[in-house]
């Protein structure tokens, strides 16, 4: 029954910008990034808080943005793939992905940058069983995940000069 | 706030189930109220003696803590919860509160000695765990009323627990699982808790496979016949994740696993274990 859905405001930082807007409170985080502003790297890939490809960070803990409502991430610090790069340089991490061949189709790439992301934030020199628990939430149907295993190493090492 | 809009309402925690099952239309709610910008209802604590869990904690903030790690079983549990995302969003109260039979919280909760704090307007109660879950997705919770804290005694010394999940992959429910706590004297077994996952409408109390370990001494003969116990405890349904029958054979197999880590605990060993994958 289709019915008018009262629209509610949401402040929210992404990558960095301040933005403004009224929204559905039944919009998730991921249609917001996507439809509202036409950030759409957040990729929406199983829209089942499966695979992974719409993680984002918020507040700098990695979460599936299909599976956030858009006004709870209100006051919130967002990140997403477009915030990676700086002046036009790849971010290390998405360098080593791409020297690495840590990607075929790219589909679920964003969503594994963005854990990678996470992962070295807080852990300078994972283990490939770290690396294991880290991406575990992260589906790739190309890859077999051996190439993103050696990518994640690469940035590693490349994030601290060794 | 709950009072006032009546009953067709719900609560929103950490949203990792409910907002999936609100796209399957499996739940409809004609109002969500966010509890996650209620300050203070995120904690870990230890106080006389129990670990004191705001309803609020997210898995991965349990996962983290020292403190939860005083009892391995509730680390080992908060670590294996699907991935990095949902436990960062997820939450134990939540979990509590919404009762799916395959959730981890529950079956492990179960053979500890486990207190549900539930808040209205009308004032606090502390119901016990095995008296908080009536049926798969059902509590005693009444409407206007939330899970405010979760609180686990510390047991005594000499004892271990170890919980054990079988998965497909990290983001999926498990198969099946088992969680057991065993307190022992020697090498006699003084006292068992097992819980079973997944494989009823509730996580189910193993009340046989505990007695066939109770006063025993810790033998692969009295091990065996608990984890057989514990199978014939089981109440699978077939789905997808696999037939009844392999189901129960992955009981037999969990439970057993899970006894001797416990016992291994128990002695004072470190273990790590997490959840087993296919």
């Amino acid at each position: 029954m289709p019915e008018t859905i009262e629209k509610i405001p949401l402040k929210v930082n992404v990558n960095g910008k301040a933005y403004a807007r009224n929204i559905e409170p039944r919009m998730l985080l991921v249609e917001f990034l996507r439809e509202e502003l036409d950030l759409t790297g957040t990729h929406v890939g199983c829209d089942t808080t499966y695979c992974g490809a719409c993680t984002v960070l918020m507040n700098g803990a990695a979460v599936k943005s299909c599976t956030v409502f858009a006004v709870q991430a209100d006051d919130a610090e967002i990140l997403t793939v477009e915030g990676l790069e700086k002046d036009g340089q790849l971010h290390p991490i998405q360098k080593a992905f791409g020297d690495a061949y840590g990607l075929q189709c790219g589909y679920c790439t964003p969503g594994l940058l963005i854990s990678t992301y996470q992962l070295l934030s807080h852990n300078k020199q994972p283990s490939a069983k770290e690396i294991g628990k880290a991406i575990a939430g992260n589906t790739c149907r190309c890859t077999g995940y051996q190439n993103i295993f050696k990518a994640i190493q690469l940035a590693a090492q490349n994030k601290t000069g060794a | 706030m709950i009072t006032q809009i009546g009953d067709e309402a719900k609560l929103l925690a950490g949203g990792q189930s409910l907002i999936p099952l609100m796209k399957l239309r499996f739940a409809n709610p004609r109002h969500l109220v966010d509890l996650n910008f209620i300050p203070d209802i995120s904690y870990i604590k230890e106080e006389n003696g129990a670990l004191r869990f705001g309803a609020l904690t997210r898995h991965a903030e349990i996962e983290d803590s020292a403190i939860a790690a005083k009892l391995p079983i509730i680390h080992d549990c908060a670590a294996g919860i699907a991935d990095v995302q949902v436990r960062n969003r997820g939450t134990i109260g939540g979990s509590i509160a919404e009762a799916d039979p395959s959730g981890d919280w529950a079956t492990v909760l179960l053979t500890q000695s486990t207190e549900v704090r539930c808040l209205s307007p009308k004032g606090e109660r502390a119901v016990p765990l095995n008296q908080f879950i009536t049926d798969a997705y059902t509590t005693v919770l009444a409407h206007d009323e939330l899970v405010s804290e979760i609180r686990v005694k510390i047991p005594p010394k000499r004892t271990g627990a170890a919980y054990l999940a079988f998965k497909r992959a990290a983001p999926v429910y498990p198969t099946a699982s088992a969680a057991v706590s065993v307190a022992i004297e020697g090498d006699v077994c003084k006292e068992a808790a097992i819980a079973l996952g997944c494989v009823g409408l509730t996580a189910i109390k193993a009340t046989a496979a505990e007695a066939a370990l109770r006063g025993q001494q810790l033998t692969d003969k009295s091990i065996a016949a608990a984890a057989e116990a514990a199978r014939n405890a089981a109440d699978p349904q077939p789905d997808m994740r696999g037939s009844a029958g392999y189901k129960r054979a992955l009981v037999l197999a969990l439970v057993k696993r899970a006894i001797e880590i416990a016992v291994r605990r128990a002695r004072g060993e470190q273990v790590e274990v997490s959840h087993i994958y296919a």
